[in-house]
């Protein structure tokens, strides 16, 4: 059994940066939230998925709607109950047990404030393994579950409950609302149990973003690089070393799209690498030829510290290395692929395997 | 009529006296004492004594200085605090101070008030200011706060409610100083709330540094109106400095680059300040400092009004070179004031980033122990040292284009004739002193950074409306109305805030109003 205290917070604030691969939102606010959640009710206990007994009845609590209204209009406890009152309500039955729904920005930490104030357990786990833009991008959706029910609170004492058709639906609508509720929200849906959590949901992704922490946050030793621990814990490899030449952002639907290049250094010296990024980056293509895509993990490092850096935080001269991790393999199925992949997001590719793409480099 | 211009640094207190022309009559460069003012007071006299100015012709005395940095840093002097968040029904799962370094919340001894109010992303209320709740808060800071910082929700769209309740406070609590977050950071709630309670806590420092610098003056029968720089490369008056302390934090870099861009003539260069320890690098865009779109940290405290974007390195003439496991290290660590005593060329042990230099033959010394070097490979470790700065350049530009690159500070003679990405350098003349040349000269600046919705408003009727604000805020901070540039002007669409909303960015800046010209 493990509880998180306000150092884990930290270094799940971190893992959760890298893991938001240049989206997600900054997990800074999420990060506060926690912490002051767990200094006013105590620790939070983390439940793994070994534990998870077939009758807990499970519910994910993120936030949605744009980070820039969050970062302003902070969300308060009430706001953070709500959607959980109302879902007890809505279906009859108490909550064991929350989790993220995503592990990547800003939604990792908020469901840990929640478990703190509500005195019940997070799951060591999310349903998305990174972090994706949209409400159906999450592995319960690939199973072929509905959200059944979803709960919206905003911070006046609004809360909305909706029965979707189906996530498409439910992003849809859930979204609508979020913005007529000023910009931003708390939502919970997809509550499972038990039995169905262990087949949906992507296991050990909370600690797995506090290990990622722990490695970029502990004091460099020089004999190992924490970039080179990192690839390993998460089976990755490293793309690209180079220097950020361009960027180009612009707005389209309300999310950031746009591309980074990035001129090689050293080992890449004759190289040059081109991000996509809509919020997350979603391809990385090395001298025009695709070398990693969505739904596989693409993260930005400052090439010193390792830290992760986001879209909206790289400029011109950024010194990184350019790493991608495999996706969990409930995206590399044809359901995963077309949920979140190249083409979804209008990527002129089909999707190939980060390994396979990296065995077929060649570097010039 | 003469200007005084005065910059307190870590390391150094640098002074310089210029005529109507701005030029250079006399300068000085003394180590920053304990006590800045003693310090102060000997630049002022050495100024003095070097020139043969008449003390009534000094018309303009100003002062950047590390004041407020140090106040900060070392948690001095700093005020109670009386905090005031117009949030509710929202913010409650972060309260201010969360974050903050807990020496640094001992000190303020923090009243917290969290009341109803703030707006939505669209500028429409949630909720109105409730009179019960600001009479509470009164009773409960009376006697107990000298200061007070305001912040609502989304009050960089709308102020109204900020200064409702500011106007309530101040007719309560009349001598209590208040500061508003509206007029200091941009969107992201508890980043501008954390800066306007650091500027509300530096409320007596800058007023005991008005004091001590009128007083400086004085003494040597100097009656100048006083300004002081602020960290955008500009000057403010007394008054203003008064209201906005937390803008002189940083001001010594600006004011190097701002003292830079008048030796060298350049407008849009790299400026390379390198001292004793440290190089900091900036960016010189239309005349003044460019300043960061990050979050900054100031104290240990995450804020996020406008500072320099500045970069620094650990490398300067007293950094150490050290061999370590068969490679040359350059630094961090430094020798610093002591590099007269402790360098190999001046009879010390340590290797130096100077003797490096002197090594290779790029600085030449007279009466120097060069044969100290002779067992070192000055060749091999001199193009390390140079890439460092290099690579600093490079990452402060903004295109792969090459850029003029003007080398200011003691350490300005450590550098070569050419670098890469420079398709000049620059080396002006009185480049020691560039940031007391750059406090004295300021202009005065006004600036605009607000979030416009286009629902129901045209693009250049929004742009005109920010353009007059800032041409009105620096006129009151007291620059010439009839000779205000604009500096910067930018507007960008933001990111998934639904509706067209826009952040409209505008700085102006025009030469001071002197008394006589009124």
């Amino acid at each position: 059994m493990k509880w998180l205290n306000e150092e884990d917070i930290d270094h799940i604030a971190i893992g959760a940066s890298v893991l938001g691969t240049g989206g997600g939102g900054d997990p800074y606010i999420g990060k506060l939230m926690a912490l002051h959640a767990i200094r006013k009710y105590g620790p939070v206990q983390v439940i793994t998925m070994d534990e998870l007994k077939e009758d807990h009845w499970i519910v994910p609590i993120s936030g949605m709607g744009s980070p820039s209204v969050l970062v302003e209009k902070i969300p308060s406890f009430e706001m953070l109950m709500a959607p959980l009152i109302a879902y007890e309500k809505a279906s009859g039955k108490k909550i064991d047990i929350v989790m993220p729904i995503e592990i990547g920005g800003v939604n990792s930490l908020i469901p840990v404030a929640v478990a703190a104030m509500k005195g019940i357990p997070i799951l060591d786990g999310d349903a998305m393994g990174r972090a994706f833009p949209e409400a159906q991008m999450v592995t319960f959706h690939l199973d072929g579950l509905k959200p059944e029910l979803v709960t919206i609170a905003d911070e006046k004492g609004n809360t909305v409950t909706i029965e979707p058709a189906d996530g498409h639906w439910s992003e849809k609508i859930a979204r609508t609302i979020t913005i007529s509720m000023g910009g931003s929200s708390i939502v919970a849906d997809y509550g499972v149990t038990g039995i169905q959590a262990k087949k949906s949901v992507i296991p050990g992704t909370l600690t797995l973003a506090q290990k990622i922490g722990e490695i970029l946050k502990q004091p460099r030793n020089g004999a190992v690089h924490p970039i080179e621990l990192l690839l390993t814990l998460l089976d990755g490899h490293q793309l690209f070393r180079g220097k950020a030449v361009e960027i180009k952002r612009g707005i389209e639907g309300g999310f950031t799209r746009g591309k980074a290049v990035f001129e090689g250094s050293e080992e890449n010296d004759l190289d040059s690498c081109v991000l996509s990024f809509q919020n997350e980056h979603l391809l990385a293509e090395i001298n025009n030829k695709p070398i990693a895509m969505t739904p596989d993990l693409i993260a930005v490092l400052d090439e010193e510290t390792g830290m992760p850096i986001t879209t909206e935080g790289l400029r011109y001269g950024a010194r990184v290395i350019i790493v991608a991790f495999p996706a969990n393999e409930r995206w590399r199925t044809p359901i995963g692929i077309e949920t979140a992949g190249p083409r979804y997001f209008k990527y002129p590719y089909d999707y190939t395997p980060l390994e396979i793409l990296i065995k077929e480099f060649v570097p010039s | 009529m003469i200007r005084l211009g005065i910059d307190v640094g870590g390391t150094n207190t640098d002074g310089v006296l210029l005529n109507a022309k701005n030029e250079v009559i006399c300068s000085t460069k003394t180590p920053t004492t304990k006590n800045v003012f003693s310090g102060i007071q000997t630049t002022i006299e050495e100024l003095l004594a070097s020139s043969s100015v008449n003390v009534d012709d000094i018309k303009i005395a100003t002062l950047g200085t590390t004041h407020c940095t140090n106040a900060i840093v070392e948690r001095k002097s700093l005020n109670r605090i009386g905090i005031i968040r117009i949030c509710l029904p929202s913010g409650t799962t972060v309260p201010p101070l969360v974050d903050w370094p807990e020496d640094l919340v001992d000190k303020l001894q923090a009243k917290t008030a969290l009341i109803h109010g703030g707006y939505e992303f669209n500028g429409s209320p949630i909720t109105g200011i409730r009179i019960d709740e600001l009479m509470e808060t009164v009773e409960s800071f009376r006697g107990s706060v000298d200061s007070i910082a305001i912040t609502g929700v989304f009050s960089p769209v709308l102020a109204d409610q900020e200064k409702e309740v500011a106007a309530f406070l101040q007719q309560h609590l009349p001598l209590i100083p208040i500061s508003l977050s509206s007029e200091i950071g941009t969107i992201g709630l508890i980043e501008r709330e954390n800066a306007t309670i650091l500027n509300a806590a530096l409320k007596n420092v800058i007023k005991h540094v008005a004091e001590g610098f009128k007083q400086a003056l004085v003494n040597k029968g100097i009656h100048a109106k006083i300004y002081f720089g602020q960290n955008d490369g500009t000057l403010m008056t007394d008054v203003f400095a008064q209201k906005y302390p937390i803008f002189t934090i940083a001001c010594g870099p600006t004011n190097s680059i701002r003292g830079a861009s008048f030796l060298s003539k350049e407008h849009n260069a790299i400026v390379v300040d390198i001292g004793g320890t440290t190089t900091d690098i900036g960016v010189l865009a239309n005349g003044f400092p460019r300043q960061t779109s990050l979050a900054v940290e100031v104290g240990g405290v995450r804020t996020n009004y406008r500072m320099p974007d500045i970069y620094s390195l650990g490398l300067g003439g007293g950094t150490q070179v050290t061999l370590k496991d068969g490679a040359w290290k350059i630094g961090p660590e430094s020798v610093g004031y002591q590099l007269p005593e402790k360098a190999l060329i001046f009879g010390g042990e340590t290797l130096t980033v100077t003797d490096v230099a002197v090594g290779v033959g790029v600085l030449g010394m007279e009466n120097t122990q060069d044969e100290k070097l002779v067992s070192i490979p000055t060749q091999d470790i001199y193009p390390q040292i140079v890439e460092m700065v290099e690579r600093a350049i490079d990452r402060m530009k903004t295109s792969k284009e090459d850029v003029p690159v003007v080398l200011v500070g003691g350490g300005a003679t450590l550098m070569p004739e050419t670098l890469k990405g420079a398709n000049r350098i620059i080396r002006p003349e009185h480049a020691g002193v560039a940031n007391a040349i750059g406090a004295a000269l300021g202009d005065i600046s006004g600036t605009c950074e607000k979030i416009y919705l286009l629902t129901d408003r045209e693009h250049h009727e929004v742009i005109e409306e920010a353009k007059q604000e800032a041409i009105q805020a620096a006129i009151e901070a007291g620059a010439d109305p009839h000779r205000i540039d604009i500096i910067q002007l930018e507007d960008f669409p933001l990111a998934y805030i639904p509706g067209e909303a826009i952040l409209v960015r505008v700085k102006v800046a025009g030469p001071l109003l002197l008394e006589s010209e009124k």
